[in-house]
């Protein structure tokens, strides 16, 4: 008994030091962020990694999550007759909840990966030390530039993964399932308001902090050689889609 | 020893420093003097590394100053560190190179940084410290096409690219075969005579800490156990030292 209590206390102590750790950085990185200069080439360059770079993947998951969603909510809703309410199930589902959340796990997959693995391999070679040696602070220089682009670039994927999320979800329920396309649209555009759409671009901005900033937390104090690099890189997806996942709960009941 | 009247440029004073309970650095003194080669030497996992970042401030002792011309780093700020830094060069044990960028690339970082210099000002000076530790022709090469020896190389280049006061080696020679250590001793003894900068070398390896040395220090315990001339250190009475400049296993030295 006294075993399990330890367990979870220990747990417990190290979950509030690395929550605090985690603080810190971000802290950090918000006060050099507003330090000259603004070092805008490394940001363009993270803002097209996180972002451009990822509109294959968050294009492809949100026209196959809309169209499995009309799909899904067709059958149910031919029982009682409600088929003209697919387009706007979709569009709310996808706006709300599933444009902003799974767009960002793509690119915690993605993205936030990579940060912790080249942050890690950094740290193990000496590379982030290195940067402190030549007087220019790594946080400034390393982790700020991947924290903006990660808060930017992830409500314009979300924008885009609702898009295509909807198109898809027409192209299965007009074109496939035969539902008449004026009813579709002009009910979609019945229920759906903008604060649909706008409440998840920012939780997506949200989203798009917790994953660079875990990516970039876990890459920066890496130790132990190449195990410590997987291991980060590990750690940096799980818990920044864990985190994703559990803020979701949160802000939507804060929000809608 | 050293001369008193001299002020050294950097100076430790009574240094501590743990990791997790076990002592590195137990009240560690030090003058280092200004215009001459530096050797500490001292057993692998000894602390060396750990007393040569102090000197930079990449590591905060737990006790102690450490004063750069006699200013103590410990207490300074981020921006007031930095600028202490633009007076120190340090090659790191495995060069350290920005993996993501070109030779030429890693010799301009510093120069990009902290400089106003124009694009064809700072290829000239690129160009210059490539040829200054003896490469050319490799500036449009990423560091992983380079051998150990040539990325030290690199590493010096980038060093030295901002002119600096104090020059920091990790094991310079580490991993590296014979001849081509000896290239590296030349070109430390040849830089420190070119650019009058005080150098501070960190080295288990004996034969080129004789090549090198004007004073050779000997780490032991976390402490400096003897300072002096080579000559002198070559007849000191100290047992460890002794036992370490002979390379035996048989010793005061506990061999783990």
């Amino acid at each position: 008994m006294i075993k399990i209590i330890e367990t979870i206390g220990r747990g417990l102590i190290r979950f509030i030091e690395e929550f605090g750790q985690v603080m810190f950085l971000l802290m950090s990185a918000a006060t050099w962020m507003v330090r000259p200069p603004a070092r805008l080439r490394a940001i363009f360059k993270q803002m097209e990694f996180v972002g451009v770079n990822s509109l294959a993947v968050v294009i492809l998951t949100g026209a196959f999550t809309g169209a499995v969603l009309a799909l899904q909510a067709y059958h149910g809703f031919r029982l009682f007759g409600a088929e003209s309410l697919v387009g706007s199930t979709v569009a709310l589902a996808m706006t709300r909840e599933l444009g902003p959340v799974l767009t960002s796990l793509m690119v915690t997959g993605r993205a936030g990966s990579a940060m912790a693995a080249e942050l890690g391999t950094m740290r193990v070679t000496e590379q982030i030390d290195a940067l402190y040696t030549m007087a220019t602070n790594p946080i400034k220089y390393l982790v700020v530039p991947r924290i903006v682009a990660g808060v930017l670039m992830l409500p314009v994927l979300t924008i885009i993964a609702d898009f295509v999320g909807i198109l898809g979800g027409y192209i299965v329920g007009v074109g496939l399932l035969e539902i008449n396309s004026g009813i579709y649209v002009a009910k979609m555009i019945e229920i759906v308001e903008l604060e649909d759409i706008f409440n998840g671009l920012v939780k997506s901005a949200c989203f798009g902090l917790i994953l660079s900033l875990v990516g970039c937390y876990k890459g920066f104090y890496t130790t132990g050689g190449a195990q410590g690099v997987g291991q980060a890189t590990t750690r940096a997806v799980v818990i920044a889609s864990v985190s994703i996942l559990i803020s979701d709960y949160f802000l939507t009941a804060a929000m809608f | 020893m050293a001369k008193p009247e001299s002020s050294p440029v950097i100076e430790l004073v009574s240094l501590h420093k743990s990791f997790n309970g076990q002592i590195v650095l137990d009240g560690l003194d030090l003058r280092i003097e200004a215009g001459q080669t530096t050797v500490i030497i001292g057993q692998s996992g000894g602390g060396k590394s750990v007393l040569l970042k102090h000197m930079i401030a990449l590591i905060k002792p737990d006790q102690g100053k450490v004063l750069v011309e006699g200013v103590d780093i410990t207490r300074l700020n981020d921006r007031q560190l930095n600028n202490i830094r633009k007076n120190f060069g340090m090659l790191f044990q495995a060069a350290a190179l920005f993996d993501s960028m070109t030779v030429g690339e890693n010799v301009a970082f510093p120069l990009r940084e902290h400089t106003r210099l124009k694009q064809h000002e700072i290829d000239e000076i690129v160009k210059h410290k490539l040829r200054q530790v003896g490469l050319k022709g490799v500036a449009h090469k990423m560091p992983s096409e380079l051998s150990g020896g040539m990325q030290k190389r690199v590493g010096l280049a980038r060093a030295l690219a901002l002119d600096p006061k104090i020059i920091l080696f990790d094991e310079p020679t580490t991993g590296l075969d014979p001849i081509t250590a000896d290239a590296i001793d030349r070109l430390i003894v040849d830089t420190q005579k070119h650019t009058n900068a005080t150098c501070i070398v960190i080295s288990h390896d004996i034969e080129s800490t004789f090549k090198i040395a004007d004073t050779v220090a000997m780490l032991y315990h976390g402490k400096i156990v003897e300072i002096g001339k080579p000559e002198d250190i070559k007849s000191s009475k100290n047992l460890a030292l002794q036992q370490f400049i002979q390379g035996k296993a048989e010793g005061p030295i506990q061999v783990v």
